[in-house]
């Protein structure tokens, strides 16, 4: 069979099989199990987002699950609202909600934000219960059920389409945005985000998205409940349920939206059971199922990291690599300033960490066009320097003027907003992504399609652009035949050379290399140095940091010397070379 | 109110606060050694006044078997590791450290609890049950996977919090249970009556910070667990066993957790599952602290335990609304002084 049909044809089995399900004559009460299923799969995809994508985690989600349930349940009973309207409103509860609560912890370390959820977790669920308005402990019911065409659907079978239709849709559209610029933003999220910021991607920003998207997915999950449920009470909104959902995210698999499918429908089976099973071994009744819960997310988490979902993927054939567009129109290119003119001028350049000076008034200057190597004994300040200039560290002090603009202590990603791109000393990919989609991320800032046009598919044409620019630039490099593969799956030496294709993607008007040729074979050292000198006679200057001297000194067209923070010599490669201070500096004086 | 019943709320929390000081310290101490955010500290607390509830009505606390449990499974959870080496001599070790040591406590809890113990000696063998519990959640759970991320060793505690937790339901029941004070009556200090166990509290909770204070200052295994909590790869390179290290950070954990448990199963009923609460405010007080700074985290946690009595007079109902909502100006607060430098992380 062709492999290009097999997933579609998979999925269209799948679905069919799936939706004959209320048609045939099982006992209602597995009916109802598999709404259950669906419900709790919307706020499971949310979290596969939130934690398996976004590298952030939130105990919280039934907490939205309950706002988004107490909106409609009072919309519709105190001000009799159709259940159907009241779905805007639910969303915007919950996305205010959200979104007040992710300004606040997005920009903390990764552990503030659970700590956090879990404690407005607590606050939210005895605010339900103690709030005479919401019926307290009690809660509110007789909520009116779904309706079409005066047709209740209080039936579970009915409904069960009305549950599984949004999840489909929900799916739909997760897939859609992790497969675009938002999503590699997001995806680029994980290991702290520094490489997407040097890129352009405003990570705060894109945080919030994501925590916002996984609080809306929630809030239609209440949505839908309180009108199946027909009454809304604290208790499914606890702490305690929000640990579940989570449990569900884990089991089902980080990464894969389907996974969170999975993970729910294997947790709500299962305490399904439990909740039968225990009562009767203990001989009490109680949450037994807790304790099974509990091994279950220790036991995922030290065996199997990735979930369970990975290991069913790999019995479904593959899915097609990424498509690219050789036809699509090539993006627009920024002008480069003619060879010669001023790029780059450092201006007494200090950095101070207490009481040590890492680099100390530090002045150099790069001209359009040329390659200038920055060079120095370890400790010397270079990669200091580097994180000045790249606006990964604020200057003590000084002035750095790109194209006679102020740059010093710009952020990151206003810096290569301006034609700055760089590759770091220690490789910054997203091994989980493939080679392509990391190197999509240098073209962020010449693209502009936003969250919901990415879900909608309204970006396909910027997206081929933006794929064929990352294709041409990985074959310029000489990768062409790793394009699919996972980042993590290439040598260094080679994720090195990934990380410049990713930097030529920004287009750039200035070139930042971080030790390019440590890890290269000879061979590809001299690719490189082709592929440099190339870039040079196009017009991109390039400032280096390099330990190799044969290197840099058959390569660059001047030498910046710096030692213990002070720039002790600049010049020609043949002069620097014979300079007494540097061979001072490198030689530890020869006299 | 009147002065008079501002200082009694004034004295309840700084009461509670001293509580929720030792966690709070204990937790920034856990998560420096470790990086796991111990949430399960809690059950410690809830197993440690249970425990000594159960002595006190002359039955066999389920602690007691539940330590046996889980000497048993981390010794052959070790074993097939081979984090246990399989020679003899080893084998040997762990059996009486994981499994005898575990019986014989059993045999000793089985035997004095109809005997109805004088509540210092029902006290003591409370510790000697729960103490060996922390190293050995930290070898099943933990020690596996220390070099995971924060976010992992997180979700992970949280796993464990919820399997304790369960097992605290089979062990105790949902029953709420109060335990007789260590020193009863009530004792005029100034203007203000002290209950007998307040002032047990307060001079239980100035001993032990004193003494983790010179533990860390004067002890070379204090220091190292510093060094550890400061760097473990660098910790690890000069020597300190950063397993050993974990296993002594856990065993603190159990031990100002169960301890903690005593003292304030006189002061209010517990439950198998109150702990989970109380040692959530240890957490808000160690997150005002930037789970960093001990100092802070005592400072923070007397202000929560006040907050918390002043919220229960004037609302109470929405008591917990309020003291866990705090953690919302608490992070804006920390999100404004934090310096985005996360970049380690995977």
């Amino acid at each position: 069979m062709n492999a290009l049909l097999a997933r579609p044809l998979l999925a269209a089995i799948v679905l069919i099989g799936f939706g004959a399900i209320p048609l045939l004559p099982l006992p209602d009460f597995w009916i109802t199990l598999w709404c259950y299923i669906g419900l709790s799969s919307l706020v499971a995809i949310g979290l596969v987002l939130l934690t398996g994508v976004g590298g952030m985690t939130s105990f919280g989600q039934a907490a939205f699950v309950g706002i988004g349930a107490y909106t409609s349940a009072v919309l519709t009973t105190r001000y009799g609202l159709s259940p159907w309207l009241t779905l805007p409103a639910c969303l915007l509860t919950t996305g205010i909600t959200a979104t007040l609560l992710g300004l606040v912890t997005v920009r903390l370390s990764g552990h503030f934000l659970p700590l956090g959820t879990i404690a407005w977790g607590i606050s939210i669920f005895y605010l339900f219960g103690n709030i005479e308005w919401l019926g307290r402990y009690d809660g509110l019911s007789g909520l009116p059920p779904f309706s079409i065409a005066g047709h209740a659907l209080i039936d579970s079978r009915s409904v069960f389409y009305v549950i599984w239709l949004v999840v489909l849709v929900a799916v739909v559209l997760s897939e859609n945005l992790l497969d675009s610029r938002t999503g590699r933003a997001i995806r680029a999220l994980r290991g702290g985000g520094q490489a997407a910021e040097s890129f352009g991607v405003a990570t705060h920003r894109a945080k919030l998205v994501v925590f916002v998207y996984a609080a809306l997915l929630a809030g239609v999950s209440g949505w839908l409940y309180a009108h199946v449920q027909r009454a809304v009470s604290p208790s499914p909104f606890g702490v305690n349920a929000g640990i579940e959902y989570l449990l569900m995210a884990v089991l089902g698999g980080s990464g894969h939206v389907l996974g969170g499918v999975f993970g729910a429908t294997v947790v709500t089976i299962l305490k399904d059971h439990l909740q039968s099973l225990l009562p009767k071994l203990i001989g009490s009744d109680g949450n037994f199922e807790t304790i099974v819960f509990g091994i279950l997310m220790v036991g995922i988490l030290q065996f199997a990291r990735q979930g369970l979902w990975p290991m069913v993927l790999r019995l479904l054939p593959a899915p097609p690599p990424v498509k690219v567009d050789t036809s699509a129109e090539p993006l627009p290119r920024r002008p480069l300033p003619e060879a010669g003119a001023p790029l780059l001028a450092v201006d007494k350049a200090r950095m101070q960490f207490g009481g040590l000076v890492a680099v100390n008034d530090v002045s150099f200057a790069l001209k359009a066009g040329e390659i200038v190597g920055l060079i120095g004994p370890n400790g010397a300040g270079k990669s200091t320097t580097f994180n000045l200039l790249t606006g990964v560290l604020r200057p003590t002090a000084g002035s750095i003027k790109f194209l006679g603009q102020q740059v010093a202590g710009l952020p990151a990603r206003l810096i290569a907003g301006q034609g700055v791109a760089r590759t770091f000393q220690h490789v910054k990919l997203v091994g989980t992504m493939s080679v392509i989609e990391n190197v999509a991320i240098g073209a962020h800032l010449r693209g502009r399609a936003g969250v919901i046009a990415s879900m909608l598919r309204f970006d396909r044409a910027e997206e081929k652009r933006i794929l064929r620019e990352a294709a041409a630039q990985l074959e310029r490099v000489g990768l062409r035949e790793h394009l699919h593969k996972p980042a993590s799956s290439l040598a260094l030496g080679q994720q090195r050379v990934v990380e410049i294709a990713r930097a030529l993607c920004l287009d750039p008007a200035m070139l930042l290399l971080d030790e390019p040729a440590a890890g290269l074979r000879f061979g590809e050292k001299q690719q490189l140095a082709a592929l440099l000198s190339q870039l040079r006679a196009e017009g991109v200057s390039i400032l280096l940091v390099e330990h190799d001297m044969d290197f840099v000194m058959k390569l660059t067209d001047h030498l910046v010397v710096l030692d213990f923070g002070q720039k002790i010599a600049e010049g020609t490669p043949a002069a620097v070379s014979k300079n007494p201070a540097v061979l001072e500096a490198y030689l530890g004086g020869v006299t | 109110m009147n002065a008079a019943i501002a200082l009694f709320l004034m004295q309840d929390g700084v009461i509670n606060g001293a509580i929720y000081a030792l966690l709070g310290v204990t937790l920034v101490l856990v998560f420096t050694v470790t990086r796991v955010i111990f949430v399960p500290q809690g059950e410690f607390v809830a197993w440690g006044a249970l425990t000594l509830a159960a002595f006190e009505a002359g039955t066999t606390p389920g602690t007691a078997w539940l330590l046996l449990a889980l000497g048993v499974v981390t010794a052959i959870a070790d074993v097939l590791r081979g984090e246990i080496a399989r020679t003899p001599q080893a084998l040997l070790r762990a059996g009486l450290r994981d499994v005898v040591l575990p019986a014989l406590l059993v045999g000793l809890a089985v035997w004095i609890a109809p005997q109805k113990p004088p509540l210092w000696i029902a006290g003591l063998l409370t510790l000697a049950l729960i103490v060996p519990m922390g190293p050995l959640v930290y070898r099943l759970a933990f020690a596996p996977m220390a070099d995971a991320s924060v976010l992992a060793l997180f979700i992970a505690a949280i796993g464990v919090h919820f399997t304790l937790t369960g097992l605290g339901l089979v062990f105790f029941g949902a029953e709420g249970f109060r335990t007789t004070p260590f020193i009863a009556g009530v004792f005029p200090i100034g203007p203000l009556p002290f209950k007998g166990q307040s002032l047990v509290v307060l001079a239980v909770t100035a001993i032990l910070l004193v003494g983790l204070w010179l533990f860390f200052e004067r002890t070379l295994l204090g220091k190292a667990l510093r060094a550890t909590a400061v760097n473990r790869l660098g910790a690890r390179l000069v020597g300190i066993p950063t397993l050993l290290t974990g296993r002594i950070a856990f065993a603190l954990a159990s031990a100002i957790g169960a301890l903690s448990g005593m003292l304030v199963g006189s002061l209010t009923t517990i439950a198998y599952d109150s702990g989970f609460l109380i040692g959530l405010k240890g957490f808000v007080a160690a997150i005002a602290a930037g789970l960093a700074s001990y100092p802070l985290t005592v400072a923070a946690a007397i202000a929560v335990g006040i907050l918390e009595s002043f919220s229960a007079f004037f609302a109470s109902a929405f008591k917990e609304v309020i003291v866990f909502a705090l953690i919302i100006p608490l992070l804006v607060w920390r999100s404004l002084a934090a310096r985005h430098t996360d970049e380690e992380e995977e």
